[in-house]
């Protein structure tokens, strides 16, 4: 298994105030992501579990970009992945801030 | 998000089948009844499968806690059968076990498990074997407290190996048409007696053989629904008002329809012969029925409603 | 004296000692090989017909059993490598060169044949090249050919797998070749002719029914929420802008999900009876729900489909169908209904390179094309105008007349930017150039050329192609939607941005499309239950696709 994690500063905090959040399933190809609203407003972490080694830099553009796309701001967000393809992390990702915000 | 999310708060349109355990039990529960315990944030995770460079999961594969159901307390299990095909690892069954143990303090009306799983998770074989004996043990004492405990079975893992078991074991089961129930898998049985025997392919010899259909008929299953978490949340609500005693007179009853049921059946060679023998007029039909006439067919077969599995 | 009579006196020898063998025109099953040693001859061109579905595959165990002392360096030229038989023969030495066309199942074991020089290989063809040839200088002296039944006279009732029957035949009976039909059954009247006894030579009645593989059954269960998003782009950014009426869709999963949107999501855009009207396509399952809600007016298809038999025959409206009520398949006319009659052609691809090349071979396989580079084609040939073939045309045109212009047939990659096991879809170098190197081919197994080329669709968005005005940006055009692939986050993103303020890439938001809409709530159907439901119980799915 590789450990990876990756911390950005927002410029804002996500909006609404659930306080967690689950979605997705660990399975072949898919993953689960657990969003925690428990950090400071302008930072958003992101631990990663993966059975797959070497896609570092992958994860690391598709979570930038999502942290550009969606400012998170106050989220811890940890994942286990179970060998998802970069799309499917992504709409997982923006499904799970969406579900933060209502 | 309009999609996703009405889909899965709308219990007539959310298919059982393709919903995650999640979905099930929030969609299944009056709204907003759901409680879990040990939920996610508190990762619980199994402590094995990093060994062998396996993701785990921060439920390990099962959701559990109390909801209410038309107003009257339950407490729920649901396993997730597309982590680890549900399979009963130490977390998992521990969880389910615990669930099962606190019925006995709390009362509920029913304990609902919401099964879908392949048996014991092969990473853990001893914790999850001790699992299911424990979960036994424990639906024993829960019936004889009283308690009804009512099994749903409509997911894409089936209830299979110590899941088919537990089923065994339980008060009252609703089966999908999709939903399958039996010990060993087609695979296992292709394995070890050859494709001749049983043709794991044949999807529609396995529907016959283990599917939701065929154990509603031979009254291995004591409701049969469509597709939906309405239909199952129906069902439930229905077999927690009529569960069966837990007294020797039962156990006795049970004993003999299956020694029956072995005399009856024991040479047939497909399900199909069953179902005639049953007095099911064109058996060969059942397979293409749609549930109303499943329904009416059920309704003429005298064999479906007992306590014997 | 010159010669003129000496074909057809060579194929009279040959029937006249088939018919040893034979009670009239009937051969058992068991003398099959009899029967092949005696109407060959070494050398000989054989079409032993092996389709994209239907295989003749009573006759290929009888050629494989023959004696290659006496039955020896064929030249087999057939569309599809698709029985271990159609290449068991080419290890005894029955058979040494081969011309085809595609050879999906045993593309791993015909590649291991060719580096090992065990097979003589001609070409790989598109069906049309083949179907062509077998009319100027692959015509064979001996078609061993498929049916359902046959009378005593030979009339053949070919069932809804028509396929490649009836060009085989003609190439070969017409020009002084034998042609030999198994079947499943020998009847009194066959229920329609499919093809009439005087092109039949024998009959053999089979041991076994012939085998069809259900090639294009796309179980709805397995699609995806990011093919969904794919089909929901294709649907707003290219059939609705361009009015796409008819058009050959693709066997993946992406083209079955549109298939499936039509009746929900296409209907909520209003596109009915505006898109997806006429189509040259097998009968697909998952086109029952539009066939249903009334989307579709017909469709040609190539071949049949396994299960499909009793809703084409309740649909003789849509299908084309004989006056026996079932379906008429045609692979040769339906193929060239997808070139020249159709406005678009959609499908998905393994492999596209920088510049939109694209193939499905990978390192050790050689698939072939069968009939994807016909349909993915444009073809200059064309000459009457469409509403969307001329609106690509003039997206397409940078300089000349504008009198002068003429259209251009669209032709979309449908891709996911990862396949399977994270496999990235866009690549720099495709690996048909090294396969072509490592086993020498003349022509690198390019499935569609760049040039041909419109559109590719990812979910990151949609690149068109025609509006690229140099390599490079059809590059960055290229790298703009190929995600998170090496070529995707190669790209450069300020050429990315002008490429997109100026349509020629276009994301899902800036269609109005929300990606996480992308549900599977939108499929008309979920599972294959759903599709035998909406055709009213009338399609019965082969067993590997049922749960119930």
């Amino acid at each position: 298994m590789e450990s990876l994690t990756f911390r950005h500063t927002t410029q804002k905090p996500l909006p609404g105030s659930v306080p967690n959040a689950i979605t997705g399933v660990v399975a072949s190809g898919n993953l689960e992501i657990l969003l925690e609203r428990v950090l400071p407003p302008d930072a958003c972490e992101v631990a990663i579990e993966t059975p797959i080694a070497g896609y570092g830099p992958v994860w690391e553009a598709v979570v930038a970009d999502f942290v550009a796309r969606a400012q998170p701001g106050g989220l811890r967000i940890s994942i286990n992945d179970g060998g998802a393809r970069p799309d499917t992390v992504s709409l997982r990702l923006l499904q799970g801030a969406r579900l933060m915000e209502a | 998000m309009a999609g996703a999310h009405a889909a899965s708060t709308d219990p007539d349109a959310l298919s059982w089948y393709e919903a995650t355990a999640r979905q099930r039990v929030v969609a299944l529960a009056d709204p907003g009844s759901f409680q879990e315990f040990l939920p996610p944030t508190e990762r619980r995770m199994s402590p094995h499968l990093p060994l062998f460079d396996l993701p785990r999961a921060f439920d390990d594969g099962i959701v559990v806690g109390r909801a209410a159901l038309d107003g009257k307390p339950v407490l729920v299990a649901a396993q997730e059968g597309r982590f680890m095909g549900g399979a009963f690892g130490e977390i998992h069954g521990a969880k389910l076990v615990g669930l099962l143990r606190a019925a006995l303090t709390l009362k509920p009306a029913a304990v609902l498990i919401l099964f879908d799983t392949g048996g014991v998770r092969l990473q853990e074989a001893n914790a999850g074997e001790t699992a299911i004996a424990e979960t036994m043990r424990a639906i024993v004492d829960v019936r004889a407290a009283g308690i009804p405990v009512i099994g749903l079975i409509g997911g894409r893992a089936g209830c299979y190996g110590g899941g088919g078991l537990i089923a065994g074991t339980c008060s009252r089961l609703a089966v999908s048409e999709g939903g399958r129930i039996s010990v060993s898998g087609p695979e296992v049985i292709e394995t070890n007696k050859g494709a001749e025997e049983f043709d794991s392919r044949d999807r529609a010899l396995v529907w016959r053989t283990m599917g939701g259909k065929h154990r509603r008929l031979i009254g291995g299953a004591d409701a049969f629904c469509t597709d939906s978490v309405s239909a199952f949340r129906e069902a439930a609500l229905d077999l927690i008002g009529r569960a069966p005693a837990f007294d020797l007179a039962t156990l006795e009853a049970e004993q003999a329809r299956l020694e029956s049921r072995i005399a009856r059946f024991g040479d047939c060679r497909d399900a199909t012969e069953i179902w005639a023998r049953l007095g099911v007029n064109d058996s060969e039909a059942v397979p293409a029925m749609d549930t109303r006439a499943f329904d009416e067919t059920v309704s003429r077969v005298r064999e479906a409603d007992h306590d014997a599995r | 004296m010159t010669q003129w009579r000496g074909e057809r006196e060579a194929r009279d020898a040959r029937i006249a000692a088939g018919r040893a063998h034979a009670d009239g025109k009937v051969v058992p099953a068991d003398a099959v090989v009899d029967l092949l040693e005696a109407v060959l001859r070494p050398g000989d061109r054989v079409c032993l017909e092996g389709d994209n579905q239907k295989q003749a595959d009573c006759l290929a165990r009888g050629l494989a059993a023959c004696d290659p002392g006496k039955v020896h360096d064929l030249h087999m030229v057939q569309s599809g490598i698709v029985l271990p038989e159609h290449l068991d023969v080419f290890e005894t030495g029955i058979a040494k060169r081969l011309d085809y066309s595609y050879s999906g199942p045993q593309g791993a074991r015909i590649a291991k044949m060719l580096y090992g020089g065990q097979i003589q290989l001609g070409a790989v063809h598109t069906y049309l090249e083949l179907f062509a040839r077998y009319f100027v200088d692959l015509t064979p002296n001996v078609a061993l050919i498929a049916g359902v039944s046959a009378d005593r006279d030979g009339n053949l009732y070919t069932g809804p797998n028509t396929e490649d029957t009836p060009t085989v035949v003609e190439a070969t009976a017409f020009k002084n070749g034998v042609v030999i039909a198994q079947v499943n059954q020998i009847v009194d009247t066959v229920p329609r002719v499919d093809i009439p006894g005087d092109r039949i030579d024998f009959v053999v009645e089979a041991d076994t029914p012939f085998y069809v593989e259900p090639l294009f059954t796309r179980d709805p269960a397995a699609m995806t929420e990011t093919q969904i998003l794919i089909a929901m782009m294709a649907i707003k950014g290219i059939y609705s802008e361009y009015g796409i009426r008819r058009l050959n869709h693709g066997i993946g999963f992406g083209t079955a999900a549109i298939e499936l949107l039509l009746p929900t999501y296409g209907e909520k855009l209003g596109l009915k009876g505006q898109i997806c009207t006429h189509w040259a396509l097998n009968p697909h399952p998952t086109l029952i729900p539009a066939i249903e809600s009334g989307w579709v007016q017909q469709v040609h298809c190539f071949g049949s489909e396994v299960g499909m038999d009793r809703y084409i025959r309740a649909r003789p409206d849509i299908f084309f169908t004989g006056a026996d009520g079932s379906l008429r398949s045609n692979r040769a006319f339906c193929q060239t209904a997808g070139l020249y009659a159709c406005d678009m052609f959609i499908g998905a691809t393994l492999q596209i390179d920088l510049m939109g090349h694209s193939s499905t071979i990978t390192q050790s396989r050689v698939a072939g094309f069968g009939g994807a580079p016909n349909m993915g084609s444009d073809p200059h040939g064309r000459r009457h105008p469409s509403d969307p073939w001329m609106k690509a045309g003039r997206e397409g045109q940078i300089v000349g007349d504008p009198a002068l212009m003429r259209g251009r047939k669209l032709v979309v990659q449908l891709v996911e930017t990862f396949g399977e096991k994270l496999v990235p879809t866009f690549v720099e170098k495709l690996d048909a150039l090294e396969l072509a190197k490592k086993i020498g081919l003349e022509l690198a197994p390019v499935m569609i050329y760049a040039d041909d080329v419109t559109h590719i669709v990812t979910e990151e968005g949609i690149a068109n192609l025609l509006l690229c005005r140099d390599a490079d940006e059809r590059e960055q055009a290229i790298r703009g939607v190929a995600g998170y692939t090496d070529v995707g986050r190669g790209r450069d993103r300020a050429k990315v941005e002008e490429l997109r303020a100026r349509g020629v890439i276009r994301r899902p938001e800036d269609l109005g499309i929300e990606p996480l809409d992308a549900d599977r709530a939108l499929l008309a159907a979920k599972s294959i239950k759903d599709l035998v439901h909406w055709s009213g119980g009338l399609y019965e799915p082969p067993a590997k696709f049922r749960n119930w």
